[in-house]
């Protein structure tokens, strides 16, 4: 029978948490990594068991956990992350020149065929790669070198490559994202990149064609149509059908299109998943109320998702990396909270229950399914 | 030996309970002491110092015998009574953050 294994990054450690193809009795195991920072951490689509975790901490820095045995014990990989030749500087919050400098990586992205190859999504906005299972890392400095980073301006979380997206069918094509910069592609593994961002409008950017600076703050694909592009920007859920050419505004009826993640249904590319969040200056759902929201439509015609989820009182965020779907039949939908609670549905979003209730303030989940 | 004590994170990220023990060769200094600490233990490097500059990390610092070492240059001589092993030489970890 299929199992499912739930990787969950919090303010202060990582949980792994496991059940059947029932999904309704769990194993928690953790804190792993007790007291830091735990942005991401992600399997090998090649290797389930092969995970890699992204430590981080405002004293000692950023340290690559990698796992050989599905997260059961770990060891310390590569650090070091430094960019390729000279920084230069990108603008500030102000608007003046600020040297880039590293943070943490935000988002690790294992190959879809090599358990040895992962992409780091790092602060200040770069992508690095390593081929040798996280012994040693390289940047890949076209994107960081393109004639428009110099121009690039954090969000408030930071300038952070947040999002990387491999194209299963087209090798060499791959979507990032970074806040608030906004989305590229490149269709040569990572050596050139231009933006796409056409058809984002954002406030406070009086150029409706402008190339970059849209605080794009997630972006999904379905394995099977990797062209059709969802995104959830800061304000805006948004769609592209042709590879992030140019993109529409699906937000349609949500109370509110602000929000943080965003994904796609299993085995159904026109079924997607949002929270919205009722402003980027009241990040916590509108009116109380803990809702997903699911389009079965690829946007614009949107259901509230309520069974399960609290429905009064709660003032809980979701981040952008803490949504993700499991790809068994009905598929699951899983999402962690800034209050600390994951709640799992086993019915594609239909009702919802906590899997842990009282975690530290959850950053990013990721799901695995296992035979 | 020269006797370090790391933070409770380093301990455990480095795998070891207690005191670490570190041989240094030739002058015992600053920057000989993290030289060895870090090889003996490379999952530190990084941790400590920056991987390029080499600079000490803004959150850390670095005490002996009651004094303050932190902002003295790398190839300062730690005292006597860390080389001789009757005193450890302290990497703190600053008292702050949640």
């Amino acid at each position: 029978m299929s199992r499912v294994r739930v990787l969950v990054g919090t303010r202060k450690g990582a949980f792994v948490l496991t059940s059947d193809g029932k999904r309704d009795r769990w194993d928690v195991s953790g804190p792993h990594f007790g007291g830091w920072e735990i942005y991401h951490l992600k399997g090998s689509p090649a290797d389930p068991n092969r995970l890699y975790a992204s430590q981080s901490s405002g004293w000692f820095g950023q340290v690559i956990q990698r796992s050989n045995d599905g997260g059961k014990t770990w060891e310390s990989a590569g650090n070091k992350f430094v960019y390729d030749g000279p920084t230069g500087t990108h603008l500030w919050y102000d608007g003046t020149p600020h040297p880039w400098g590293f943070a943490r990586v935000w988002h690790l992205e294992p190959s879809l065929s090599d358990p040895d190859t992962v992409y780091a999504g790092v602060e200040d906005a770069a992508l690095f790669r390593t081929t040798d299972g996280g012994q040693s890392w390289q940047e890949l400095p076209g994107l960081r070198n393109h004639a428009s980073a110099s121009s690039w301006q954090p969000g408030a979380g930071g300038m952070c490559l947040h999002t990387i997206l491999l194209d299963p069918s087209q090798p060499g094509r791959m979507f990032i994202a970074i806040s608030a910069a906004g989305a590229f592609r490149s269709d040569d593994a990572g050596k050139t990149w231009r933006p796409v961002n056409r058809g984002l409008k954002s406030e406070g950017i009086p150029d409706p064609t402008a190339e970059v600076g849209h605080c794009v703050h997630r972006i999904a694909m379905h394995r099977s149509r990797p062209g059709v592009l969802f995104m959830q920007k800061h304000w805006d859920v948004m769609r592209s059908d042709d590879a992030g050419e140019s993109w529409r505004e699906v937000s349609g009826n949500l109370p509110t299109d602000f929000g943080f993640p965003i994904d796609v249904h299993a085995h159904e590319p026109e079924t997607i998943y949002v929270v919205p969040i009722k402003s980027d200056s009241e990040h916590y759902p509108p009116e109380g109320k803990l809702r997903v929201y699911r389009s079965r439509t690829g946007g614009n015609e949107w259901e509230a998702l309520t069974k399960g989820l609290p429905q009064s009182h709660c003032y809980v965020n979701v981040l952008r990396d803490a949504m993700s779907v499991d790809t068994l039949d009905p598929c699951g939908v899983y999402f962690g909270t800034t209050g600390g609670q994951v709640y799992a549905s086993a019915d594609a979003g239909d009702t919802w229950a906590p899997i842990v209730r009282d975690l530290p303030a959850v950053v990013s989940v990721e799901v695995q399914t296992l035979p | 030996m020269i006797r370090v004590v790391l933070p409770a994170h380093l301990r455990t990220l480095a795998r070891v309970d207690g005191e670490v023990k570190v041989a240094v060769e030739g002058p015992v200094t600053l920057r000989a002491v993290l030289d060895a600490l870090e090889a003996g233990y490379p999952m530190l490097r990084g941790t400590i110092r920056d991987h390029v500059t080499l600079q000490r990390r803004p959150f850390l610092r670095f005490f002996a015998c009651e004094q303050d070492l932190s902002l003295e240059p790398p190839d300062t001589p730690l005292p006597d009574a860390v080389v001789a092993g009757a005193e450890p030489f302290l990497v703190v970890g600053a008292m702050a953050g949640g």
